[in-house]
């Protein structure tokens, strides 16, 4: 009886959800006072010091020194977002990494207005050819291939050379039988890139299923924000699937699906903590302790150290 | 005609659904449910038929032709259990070396509380990395909308067609406007730079083939859509089953492998 109970509980939420998604409400999604006055003071221009930062979080004025190696606030331990640099830093061995790919740069499959040109000045402003770096290091002195996505660059979005360079980095380490590591970070697909940039998920997605199948090691970390088609694609493909705190991680977006069923969302809806509970998220791992973490990973499924038997 | 007119005749209510292809195409057809773990999702359907002398799996989303339908259907917006539904089926077919047919016909997966919390990500991601590896030939059909990820999720086969009046894009152009130019009003405007229509897509390499319709659209003589897919789905599934397993799963991976467009 309780069995029928719960089920049946389960198709009335179901129900109910589709019911508020597709018949108008009422309700109308109302911005709390409080949003509002902050709306109004983010109009302000507000005079921040050379050198500081205001972190998102407890809007303190922060000296960006002060943030450290792996940027984090030092008033709410708030983790600023890392550029795939900065990460590749804190997380493999020094002076270890080897970049595959260096200059693969995006064309303009739909010959989409403006695309180019955007992609030209990104690269100028940031240094980055697109929204990933990959190569192989070694972490703890263990060898693997390791991917980092840029969320400065097009949001991290997936297109032609995010596709492909992680697939080749797959590829790499399913020839030189390697375990890879990705860290995800991404707003979704790449729009300009149309169709194009949704085959990349399959793309990806049929290159980790060769490396699984020859019995090799994926981890994926997911690092904020991870949405849409990464969500739907490798970043949920790992073997064992680590996430930073809080990290925001969903497949479709917190306003649009807070438009379908015309409510609010908790603030934890769609964090990392929020999937560790629903049982989507291996572990949250805190950022100072993700190098240590996966070197243990590598350690446990019997990747050797560079010279030891 | 304008990229999209193309997306209100696939939009049309009166468009023939997936079901309405399977009870045409194929034989004794068996309906099987559910996901083997929540519950079904009447978004998708799916079971075994015959296909002239071949048994297959047959797979579709499903879209409503009333209201009282479409609510029951979830506009053919599947949840996480309907990919998992249709993944439990499609490892039956492997499993009974059946050939699998998928008709897509899908605004998107469906966006909400239950979806995000069931794992709606994880779903699409584990049916694209299984579907790429699958030991039996497949084919995927886009009878009308083919919306993003919620699509691809039954299209990563050995084929993958389209009907000439259907559209297939990484997102609605209204969304596309909205998040590119802030703006759903210029839809019109992004289903033109998109390349979202078969004709587009033909050139673009993305699918093989392009079925014709009837002027105006399927539903004006649905047995010539209905009948002209099923000869190429006949001989199309004769061609892929003549060919060598390891044949097979290389070709499709290389049918995937080849997308993108970058300098180096
Ligand atoms: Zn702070």
């Amino acid at each position: 009886m309780k069995f029928f109970k719960s089920f049946k509980a389960g198709i009335d939420k179901i129900s109910v959800e589709n019911l508020k998604g597709k018949v108008d409400a009422i309700k109308e999604t109302v911005p709390s006072k409080e949003k509002e006055e902050k709306a109004k003071d983010k109009d302000k221009k507000e005079e921040i010091p050379e050198g500081h930062i205001k972190c998102p979080s407890c809007e303190n004025i922060i000296e960006k020194k002060a943030l450290g190696h792996y940027k984090i606030c030092p008033k709410c331990a708030k983790l600023f977002r890392m550029n795939a640099k900065e990460r590749i830093r804190t997380v493999v061995d020094k002076d270890s990494f080897e970049e595959f790919d260096v200059n693969m740069e995006s064309k303009n499959p739909l010959n989409f207005p403006d695309y180019s040109e955007k992609v030209k000045s990104l690269q100028e402003k940031t240094s980055l050819k697109d929204a990933v770096k990959t190569g192989k290091c070694t972490i703890g002195g263990r060898p693997c291939v390791i991917a980092v996505m840029d969320s400065g660059f097009m949001m991290g979005s997936l297109g032609s050379v995010v596709g492909e360079k992680i697939t080749r980095a797959f590829e790499y380490a399913t020839r030189n039988k390697m375990p890879i590591i990705v860290f995800t970070c991404s707003g979704g697909a790449r729009m300009q890139e149309g169709i194009v940039s949704l085959m990349q998920m399959a793309k990806v997605s049929a290159a980790c299923a060769k490396h699984s199948d020859a019995g090799l090691l994926y981890v994926t970390v997911l690092t904020d924000p991870t949405t849409g088609g990464v969500t739907a694609s490798y970043a949920m493909l790992g073997d064992i699937i680590l996430a930073e705190p809080k990290t925001l991680i969903g497949f479709a977006g917190r306003r649009v699906i807070e438009g379908t069923i015309k409510q609010k969302l908790p603030d934890e809806f769609q964090t990392a903590e929020f999937l560790l509970e629903h049982g989507f998220v291996d572990a949250i791992i805190e950022r100072e302790n993700l190098s240590y973490v996966l070197s243990d990973i590598l350690k446990l499924h019997n990747v050797k150290k560079v010279g030891e038997n | 005609m304008p990229a999209y007119d193309k997306v209100k005749i696939a939009r049309k209510v009166t468009r023939p659904t997936a079901l309405d292809y399977i009870n045409h195409i194929f034989e004794d057809f068996i309906e099987l449910h559910g996901d083997r773990n929540f519950r079904d999702d009447a978004a998708i359907v799916g079971g075994i038929a015959m296909l002239e002398d071949t048994p297959v799996t047959v797979i579709g989303v499903q879209k409503g032709k009333t209201m009282e339908e479409n609510i029951a259907r979830n506009f053919g917006q599947p949840h996480p259990e309907g990919y998992r539904k249709a993944l439990r089926l499609m490892k039956q077919a492997e499993k009974f070396g059946r050939p699998i047919i998928n008709f897509i016909n899908t605004s998107g997966a469906y966006c909400g509380v239950g979806a995000e919390e069931r794992g709606q990500g994880e779903a699409i991601a584990k049916n694209l990395m299984e579907m790429a590896n699958l030991k039996v030939p497949t084919i995927s059909i886009v009878i009308g909308e083919g919306g993003s990820g919620g699509a691809l999720a039954l299209a990563v086969t050995d084929r993958v067609w389209m009907l000439e009046n259907s559209v297939y894009a990484v997102l609605s152009p209204e969304g596309f406007a909205s998040i590119l130019w802030k703006d759903p009003k210029r839809a019109k405007e992004a289903a033109d730079v998109m390349k979202i229509t078969a004709e587009d897509l033909l050139e673009l390499n993305i699918v093989e083939k392009v079925i014709k319709e009837a002027d105006g659209g399927c539903q004006n003589d649905f047995g010539f859509t209905a009948n002209l897919l099923r000869g190429k789905l006949i001989n199309e599934i004769n061609i892929l089953k003549e060919k060598d397993l390891d044949t097979l799963l290389a070709e499709r991976y290389e049918r995937f492998r080849k997308f993108g467009e970058f300098t180096e």
